[in-house]
Parts: structure tokens; C-alpha cells; sequence
């Protein structure tokens, strides 16, 4: 690996691929084109995904929706440096379109989520990625313990965590940050800074000149990245986790992109974000700037790109259409509170079948319909 | 005027009758609130008293209580009531307490705001109903109005009050409750339920959201079965009117107590405790709970099932009244 992390510890932002994806301004990272190419595809498979579900949020059909436009390369760029064999991935809550990388069965989860189907809040084994997380931060010390669980198997893994700049302020970064560093656990902490956490803007989050400069409190290396740069992710990405697996400890990872949608389907930014803001960048799109990258080794085309979109869509219409007609019994509720149901739920789920008009006796299979 | 606009009015008119107001939270400034809540607080009251605070949730109380002790009145918003548990030890174990640490020389006039319950399909743990686990914190108050005149009154109340109170909001009434609320000052004290309507042979027990289900049960009853059921809101569970319940149930011997949280040692369990303990003799049959089931706030696809609805209530009022199942 070229990456030098410890020198890479500043306050520039880390790039590959100058910003109009016209040239290269640092070394690639060290894959196949191939895997650049399965990149670029999930970064339009995501966008795709994304223009979905929020018409389908529109017509009621799906719930509230937190959309991944802007963001692409920051996930699809740091899943292609992970094993998905071995390490995990713990999503905040924009993540799961572009974690293809993982396996089809995380979009294909991620609609039965956005359904509001209880089948929706895992991604079945043996997928490494975590459920989403609404409770901002709480997903951190989460994958502390993954990856603390991980180094006491012996196994080679990392554990990979998104979050944004605005949990960056919950106790539970700090908390898990510190306990990573004293462990030298293999936790790759990605904050993914997009400039916005629903209104409030970086500065009204932290005074600190950037989020990877927290790092140095916690004793561990922090890099910014440009995170409309894919290779760039791949690049630092592949770096803190070669430092992790040899026992090297924590990076903290800050991507430097942006939001360029509303926080969710229930949001709208015109009340407190200036048009220019978002405008400037327009042109810095992660997508196109890699397209231009790789059409220019002859690698990407019109028409590799009008057979990705196609591809994406039909993808996305095979997991909606199987979430909308995925039934569920209505006292499904009941399945997985715990390992065996309490006395008193099991009487209150007899209560209900028999105001539903269904047979007392859930039975067996009448659960949440996981794994169909 | 809506619940939410009840809210929002109250907001401007305690902080122009007192200086000493502060406003801050997630998104409450600029933004004016997810919900808007706090809507033109920022415009007219400017950015020191009304602040977008960072993305933490502890920090927000935590500061509450610092600000409270040095003579200032905050109204923290926690954005969705499932973030509480980011903040509840600053909740349960400091602002609750500081009176009572400091032998009296602190008090905390806090009031947070939250939205509470749900029955919108929203996402995980925006949903939550947490109310007896506030009560469970000795030195907090429970205010659930159920009203937009009540929202009015109570959050007066509730921000003049000496000591923290947990003012909790019907997410699902911010924009579908909407009544007369009274333009200039308007008080409804704290620990005074509300007779929402009376009747003869049961009495209907709720909060928030709820008391809207018990008076539609109330109207079928009255309507379909010819029974004559009151609606007693208990507005504020910390603390309770006890004497309101007593003299109900006195009246019409039978009760149910309906509430969203899950069953178990809910609130509707102390209301169920206190008649057992204070009005047993008057009781004809056992007291009836109406409530969501030991289960995690369920995703939108099921969540029809969970919160009480009319019909539910007017089962186990038929029930009690010892007519059918």
C-alpha cells in the first residue's frame, strides 16, 4: 500500500482523481480495473435506488426515506477495500443502496425496510453488515465490540462504522474512539462529513478544524478524504484497514462530501440552506467524476452507462416488487422480542389473533417471513 | 388552532413575558423544528435564546441543569422521544435530582419538550411512549396534553413550574388535534385532570393521544350499547389526581385505563394499583387495561395493531360492564 497514513494525518484532503476526473493526482489504489468498474456500476445502481425510493416515499408506498445522492463514493469506494468475508460494515442509515459489495441481499433487505416490514431490520446471515441505525452514534461502540470480539477469535477482520458529522457530537463516538485506541482494536471510524445534519451546519457542530483532527485526542490516525473521490476512498480505506489487520489499531476516517438532497423525505432544506451552497457542488459529482476517470482508460461508456442504469433498475424493481408483495401476519410484532415469548405475551398475542378473527395458536411460521 | 400552533403560541408568548426563557435543541432554531414547533422563536427572540445545539442529546439536558441553576428558564426539545435514552442520565439521575442533591439550593425549572406516541408509520424509535419511566424518576413532573387548548395551558404551566417537568407532545395530534385555545393568558394547573365527559356506568382512563380513542369509545358505546361511559384525561401523571379518579370510578363503580406503552408495569398499572388501594369498595368488577402490547414499538406495516384503537376500548368496557366478551 502506497498510502502512508501517519503522513497522510493532516488537514489536506486526501485525492486521487482531480475533481473533474480528468487526471490523476496521486497514485491509484492497488486494484483490478475490474473492481473500479463493479465501483462505479454500484454508485449508479444507488443513485438509481435512490430516485426510487423517494417517488415511492411520494406515493406512500415506502417510508421515510434518507437519501444517498452526493454520497455514492463513500460507501461503494470503502466497501471495495473491505473483505466481505471477514469484516463487518455497521450502516448509519443512507448507506445500504450502495452496499452491494456485501451481497444483493442488502437492497433487497433494505426495501423490505423501507416497506416497513419487520424483515426489513436484518440482513440476513451471513451478510456482515449490521441493521441500520436510527439512534445516531449508538452503532460506534457497537462495532468496538465486534471488532474487540473479532481480535479475541483471532480472526482477520475489521469492523467499519459509519457515521455522520452530526453524531460526531454524541457521547458514544467519543466513548468508543477513546476505547478503540487503548484496545487497538481494528475499527475503521468513518465519518462521513456531508456538511449537514438535518439544519445544523458544520460550524454549529464542532469548532475543531476538521474531523479527522479528533484523532489525534484518541492516539490513533485521522485522514480527511475526499469522499467524491472513489479511488481516494478505496485508496485510505484499503490503508487503515492493512494497518488494522496487522495491529496497527483505529484509523479515524473523515469523508469530505455532501448532502446533496433533504436529510430525509420529510425535510426540506430551502428553510435553512442557501442555494449556492449546494450548487457549488453540483460539479463535483462522484459519479460523473469517476465515468470521465474511467472512460478515459476506455473502461466506462454511454453505453456501459445506459446498461448500468438498466441493470440498477431492474435490480431495484425485482426488491420493491418482492417487498410489496412479501405479506406479514399482523402479530408479527410478537416474533424475536425474546428467545422464547414471556407468559404474559403469549396471552396477549392470543388476544389479538382472536380479535383478528385468526386461529388462537400462532403456530409455527407464522413469523416475520425472514428468510423467504 | 392546531396542537402544534398551540405549542408554537405558547412558546412566544413565555418567552416575551419572561427574558429569562431559553429555546434550544436539535434543529429548533433555524429550522424552527422538525415539527415546527418552535417556528419563529429564532426570528423574533434572537440567536442567543433560542440555539441549535450540536447533535447530542446529554448535552442538551446536561446544560439545562447548569443553566437552570444559574437562574435561567431552558425549554430543551428532544427531537424524538426515543432519543431520551441518549440523554437519561443527564434525565433521571441529574435533572430530577438537583433539588434534591443540593438540599434544596438548586432547583431545575425545566421543561423538556418531546413528541410522544405514535400511530404515523414513522422510523424506529420515533415512536416511543415512555412515560413511566419519567415517572419512575423522583423530582421530575409528566405533563401529556391531550388538547390544543391544554397544550396551551399546560406548557404555560409547566415552563412557570419551579421544578423539571417531561412535557410530553402527541406526535400524532401535532396537526390533527385542533380546537379553541384562549388568545391571552391561560393556565390549566398541573396535578388537575379533566372530566371530558361524564357518564354513569364506566369511566374511561387516559392520557394524550388516548383520550381521543376513549371518547370515540365513549360515542359507540353510547351510540351501540347503550352504555354511559366518562372520559377522565389525567393531563399530568406526576403528579396525579387522584381525588379525579376516586370520585369517578365512586361514580360509576367500573373503569379501564387505556395508554400506548407496553403493558407492564405501564402507567395504566399505577392508575389500576391507586383505584385498587383508594376506591376498592365502590368497584362492581375488576379494573380493565387498554394498552400496547410487551413489545418493542412495532414497524409501520404492524403498527395498526399495536396502538389501542376505539374498538379495543369498547371491548373491554362491554367486558367490564359484564356485557360479552
Amino acid at each position: 500500500m502506497s498510502l502512508d497514513l501517519e503522513l497522510a494525518a493532516a488537514e489536506t484532503v486526501y485525492r486521487v482523481l482531480s475533481e473533474d476526473g480528468s487526471a490523476l493526482v496521486a497514485e491509484p489504489p492497488d486494484v483490478r480495473d475490474d473492481d473500479v468498474v463493479a465501483v462505479m456500476a454500484e454508485m449508479v445502481k444507488a443513485r438509481v435506488a435512490n430516485g426510487r425510493f423517494f417517488s415511492l416515499q411520494r406515493q406512500g408506498r415506502a417510508g421515510t426515506y434518507a437519501p444517498i445522492e452526493g454520497q455514492e463514493a463513500v460507501v461503494a469506494g470503502a466497501a471495495a477495500a473491505l473483505d466481505p468475508a471477514h469484516d463487518w460494515v455497521l450502516p448509519q442509515y443512507r448507506e445500504p443502496v450502495a452496499l452491494g459489495r456485501f451481497g444483493p441481499e442488502v437492497l433487497r433487505t433494505y426495501a423490505l425496510y423501507q416497506r416497513g416490514h419487520p424483515a426489513g431490520g436484518h440482513f440476513p446471515a451471513p451478510v456482515r453488515v449490521f441493521p441500520v441505525q436510527i439512534s445516531l452514534a449508538a452503532q460506534i461502540p457497537h462495532a468496538l465490540g465486534l471488532a474487540w470480539a473479532m481480535r479475541l477469535k483471532g480472526e482477520p477482520g475489521v469492523a467499519c462504522v459509519f457515521f455522520g458529522d452530526g453524531a460526531s457530537s454524541e457521547g458514544d463516538f467519543y466513548e468508543a474512539a477513546n476505547f478503540a485506541g487503548v484496545l487497538g482494536a481494528p475499527v475503521l471510524f468513518l465519518c462521513v462529513n456531508n456538511g449537514w445534519a438535518i439544519s445544523t451546519p458544520l460550524h454549529s457542530q464542532t469548532a475543531a478544524t476538521s474531523f479527522a483532527a479528533k484523532a489525534a485526542a484518541f492516539g490513533f490516525p485521522g485522514v480527511r478524504v475526499d469522499g467524491n473521490d472513489a479511488l481516494a476512498m478505496i485508496s485510505v480505506v484499503a490503508a487503515a484497514r492493512e494497518r488494522a489487520v496487522t495491529g496497527g489499531g483505529p484509523t479515524l476516517i473523515e469523508a469530505v462530501t455532501f448532502r446533496m438532497g433533504p436529510h430525509t423525505t420529510a425535510d426540506d432544506p430551502k428553510r435553512y440552506q442557501a442555494p449556492e451552497e449546494r450548487a457549488g457542488w453540483e460539479g463535483r459529482d462522484p459519479i460523473l467524476r469517476l465515468r470521465r476517470h474511467l472512460e478515459g482508460r476506455g473502461l466506462w461508456s454511454a453505453e456501459r452507462q445506459a446498461e448500468a442504469e438498466a441493470l440498477a433498475a431492474a435490480e431495484i424493481d425485482a426488491a420493491w416488487d418482492r417487498a410489496e408483495a412479501m405479506t406479514v401476519s399482523p402479530d408479527a410484532f410478537f416474533d424475536h422480542v425474546y428467545a422464547e415469548p414471556t407468559p404474559r405475551m403469549v396471552t396477549q398475542r392470543a388476544e389479538l389473533r382472536a380479535r383478528l378473527g385468526l386461529d388462537p395458536d400462532p403456530g409455527t411460521g407464522t413469523g416475520t417471513g425472514t428468510g423467504a | 388552532m392546531t396542537l402544534v400552533e398551540a405549542i408554537n403560541h405558547t412558546l412566544h408568548q413565555e418567552m416575551e413575558r419572561d427574558g429569562k426563557v431559553l429555546v434550544f435543541g436539535q434543529d429548533v432554531a433555524r429550522n424552527g423544528g422538525v415539527f415546527r414547533a418552535t417556528d419563529g422563536l429564532l426570528d423574533r427572540f434572537g440567536g442567543r435564546r433560542v440555539v441549535d445545539t450540536p447533535l447530542a442529546e446529554g448535552v442538551i439536558i446536561g446544560t439545562a441543569v447548569g443553566l437552570a441553576a444559574e437562574g435561567f428558564v431552558p425549554v430543551p426539545e428532544i427531537q424524538f422521544l426515543g432519543f431520551a435514552w441518549q440523554a437519561f442520565h443527564q434525565i433521571a439521575g441529574q435533572l430530577a435530582r438537583l433539588r434534591y442533591r443540593s438540599d434544596g439550593r438548586f432547583g431545575c425549572p425545566v421543561t423538556v419538550r418531546a413528541p410522544f406516541g405514535g400511530g404515523v408509520r414513522t422510523p424506529e424509535l420515533h415512536s416511543e411512549a415512555l412515560e413511566a419511566q419519567f415517572v419512575q424518576c423522583p423530582g421530575l413532573k409528566v405533563v401529556l396534553p391531550a388538547s390544543a387548548a391544554d397544550a396551551k395551558g399546560l406548557l404555560a404551566s409547566a415552563i412557570r413550574d419551579p421544578d423539571p417537568v417531561m412535557f410530553l407532545e402527541p406526535l400524532k395530534g401535532y396537526r390533527l388535534v385542533k380546537d379553541d385555545v384562549p388568545e391571552g393568558e391561560h393556565l390549566v394547573p398541573l396535578g388537575k385532570a379533566n372530566a371530558v365527559r361524564t357518564g354513569d356506568d364506566v369511566t374511561l382512563i387516559a392520557w394524550s393521544a388516548q383520550v381521543e380513542v376513549a371518547r370515540k369509545a365513549a360515542a359507540v358505546l353510547a351510540a351501540e350499547h347503550g352504555v354511559s361511559a366518562g372520559v377522565l384525561d389525567l393531563r399530568t401523571l406526576v403528579p396525579l389526581d387522584i381525588e379525579a379518579i376516586v370520585a369517578a370510578v365512586e361514580h360509576t363503580g367500573r373503569a379501564v385505563v387505556v395508554s400506548e406503552a407496553p403493558q407492564s408495569a405501564g402507567f395504566a398499572a399505577e392508575v389500576v394499583a391507586t383505584i385498587c388501594e383508594e376506591a376498592f369498595y365502590s368497584l362492581e368488577a375488576p379494573v380493565a387495561r387498554v394498552g400496547g402490547y410487551d413489545v418493542p414499538y412495532p414497524v409501520g406495516m404492524l403498527e395498526e395493531h399495536y396502538v389501542p384503537d376505539a374498538a379495543r376500548v369498547v371491548a373491554a368496557a362491554l367486558r367490564v360492564c359484564g356485557e360479552g366478551a
